[in-house]
């Protein structure tokens, strides 16, 4: 399924991380998935949460910049080279990773993938066929 | 006690004035046939060029200013034939479009002259090597300094600006007695000849620095590091480059060549003269230049007339070191920028829609300018891949870099995290302290 995620602009100083995590907990919003991308100016977190649109209303009112943005999530199992049938699919099919994160499903114990991809609807389709089920926030 | 031109340099307030008056109405009359801004705001106040009899007159005509300059860009305000101007040079305006200005063969002349007048005050001799680290191009450093020195008969090192190991392995190979850059960039010359153990290999004795401001606790470091006397010269490419002043051996103000250029101090918000002593804005009038002359051109830069005749026997007027702009405009490694030429680029960057918000910070660490750009981050800048935000902040910089002529390094900040008084943001934060 293709599931929101939110990606947030985090400047490169001291508490910023924290001040996010901070808001989401203060209301009741969970973090399901995250991975933080950073340079040596900025960096990028992201998030997957229970309630994305209310998230990125808190978030945004801290003054940080967040975006909702598109992403694949996609359920393996959680075995040594559980996503190389995966990412065999999507080379041969031509498609892009862009980045990716993982993290392990609450009830079903299989990992869950969180794919940026250069064409979503065809990536998805393309691991549909090859087996793979795609998973929304429910699942994670 | 020695003169490049000690008739004219030590000529009684009187001649002198009597030479400024014919030279004055000369110019009023050439510039009002040749120039149309003057023409006009001249028929604006009524004035006609005979109405001008000498300096008593001055304060009647009407002021220029930079914009003018971007205005008629970017021969509009030239006073001589093309064919007639045989340089040009430039510099930054308040926004992208460079500021142009000429020189005939005369000018060229004049220039020269009065730049050796700066340097035989300081003491500098055809004996000299004269190593020009200023910049050579647009900037009238460079060449500038390197026809001063010149015309005295000095063997000139046209090294340039840049390339520190360079330059100093350049004084010590070549025996450079004069050196002439900004002071900051002195400064640093003479902190990395410390770190080398060098000094003892040097001959330096004067230094002629100028194109920012400095202090005369930056004057006594430099002195004490480099073993050199320190001298400041002003000048600005719309009147002529370096040279329109320039400090002696009293080292106690910079002598205005007042035979070429009428000194003014005026009260910025009324455009009244101001009595010598007080503080205000420079204006100055070039009563012998040819090709881009100009009449009561409003420096903004505030300083002051030191009333008291020079011990030195010059009769020139002496003008303190400016100590301060009317505008916005900050001197960033000698070079001028003005918070609207970031403006234009970050407009330009956000595709004409709204500019984003930022401020410019500068402070001076190591003797050098630090020169930092904050933007701040909106949303329809932001995008969740990683490559194109450091793409946005690499345009950015390459951006600034095209349009100031210096690096500045572009920081991508929160919204709103910019401190704003009264809901304007500060766009500037000059912490150097001078």
């Amino acid at each position: 399924m293709i599931i929101k995620q939110l990606s947030v602009f985090l400047e490169n100083k001291k508490g910023r991380l924290f001040a996010a995590a901070d808001v989401l907990a203060k209301n009741n919003i969970n973090i399901r998935a995250l991975s933080l991308a950073d340079t040596s100016e900025f960096g990028i977190l992201r998030l997957i949460v229970d309630k994305p649109e209310e998230g990125k209303a808190v978030l945004s009112e801290t003054g940080v910049v967040v975006r909702v943005t598109n992403v694949l999530g996609v359920s393996m199992a959680d075995v040594p080279g559980g996503t190389l049938g995966a990412l065999h699919l999507l080379a041969d099919a031509g498609i892009n990773v862009e980045y990716m994160y993982a993290c392990v499903g609450q009830n079903t114990g299989k990992a869950i993938m969180v794919m940026q991809v250069s064409d979503l609807e065809v990536a998805e389709g393309v691991l549909r066929r090859g087996g793979f089920e795609t998973v929304d926030i429910d699942h994670f | 006690m020695a003169f490049l031109n000690e008739k004219v340099e030590t000529m009684p307030r009187e001649e002198l004035e009597k030479l400024q008056s014919e030279r004055l109405c000369n110019q009023v009359r050439r510039c009002y046939e040749n120039v149309e801004c003057f023409r006009l705001r001249m028929d604006e106040l009524g004035l006609r060029p005979e109405d001008i009899h000498g300096v008593e007159d001055l304060h009647r005509l009407p002021f220029s200013y930079k914009k003018d300059l971007r205005d008629y860009y970017p021969y509009g305000l030239f006073a001589t034939p093309l064919k007639d101007v045989v340089r040009v040079h430039a510099s930054s305006g308040t926004t992208g479009k460079r500021i142009v200005v000429g020189y005939t063969r005369n000018d060229l002349k004049l220039w020269d002259e009065c730049v050796a007048r700066v340097m035989v005050a300081a003491g500098v001799t055809a004996e000299d090597f004269v190593q020009v680290s200023f910049g050579y191009g647009f900037f009238t450093g460079g060449l500038g300094a390197h026809g001063g020195a010149e015309l005295i008969g000095a063997t000139v090192i046209p090294i340039s600006s840049g390339n520190t190991a360079n330059q100093i392995q350049t004084m010590i190979d070549f025996g450079s007695t004069v050196l002439c850059c900004t002071p900051s960039y002195a400064m640093y010359l003479a902190e990395e000849i410390e770190r080398m153990g060098v000094k003892d290999q040097l001959k330096l004795r004067v230094g002629i620095f100028g194109a920012e401001p400095w202090s005369e606790d930056m004057r006594r470091q430099i002195e004490d590091k480099l073993g050199l006397k320190a001298y400041d010269i002003y000048g600005l490419s719309e009147v002529l480059g370096p040279g329109v002043s320039g400090e002696c051996t009293e080292q106690a103000g910079m002598h205005v060549w007042e035979d070429h250029f009428l000194i003014e101090i005026i009260d910025p918000d009324t455009g009244a003269v101001l009595p010598h002593g007080e503080t205000g804005e420079l204006v100055f009038t070039s009563i012998t230049k040819e090709a881009f002359p100009v009449i009561r051109y409003r420096t903004r830069d505030i300083c002051s007339i030191i009333p008291e005749p020079c011990k030195c026997g010059r009769t020139h007027l002496r003008m303190r070191k400016p100590n301060g702009r009317t505008d916005d405009m900050l001197i960033i490694r000698g070079v001028n920028v003005f918070p609207s030429q970031i403006e234009e680029v970050l407009l330009k960057v956000s595709g004409g829609e709204i500019t984003p918000n930022y401020q410019i910070v500068v402070d001076r660490v190591n003797n050098t300018d630090t020169f930092d750009v904050n933007v701040e981050m909106s949303e329809n800048f932001f995008s969740d891949n990683i490559k194109e935000v450091e793409k946005l902040e690499r345009y950015i910089t390459e951006q600034l870099r095209s349009m100031l002529g210096i690096g500045a390094k572009v920081h991508l900040v929160n919204p709103k995290s910019i401190a704003r008084s009264e809901g304007k943001a500060k766009r500037v934060i000059d912490k150097r302290k001078i």
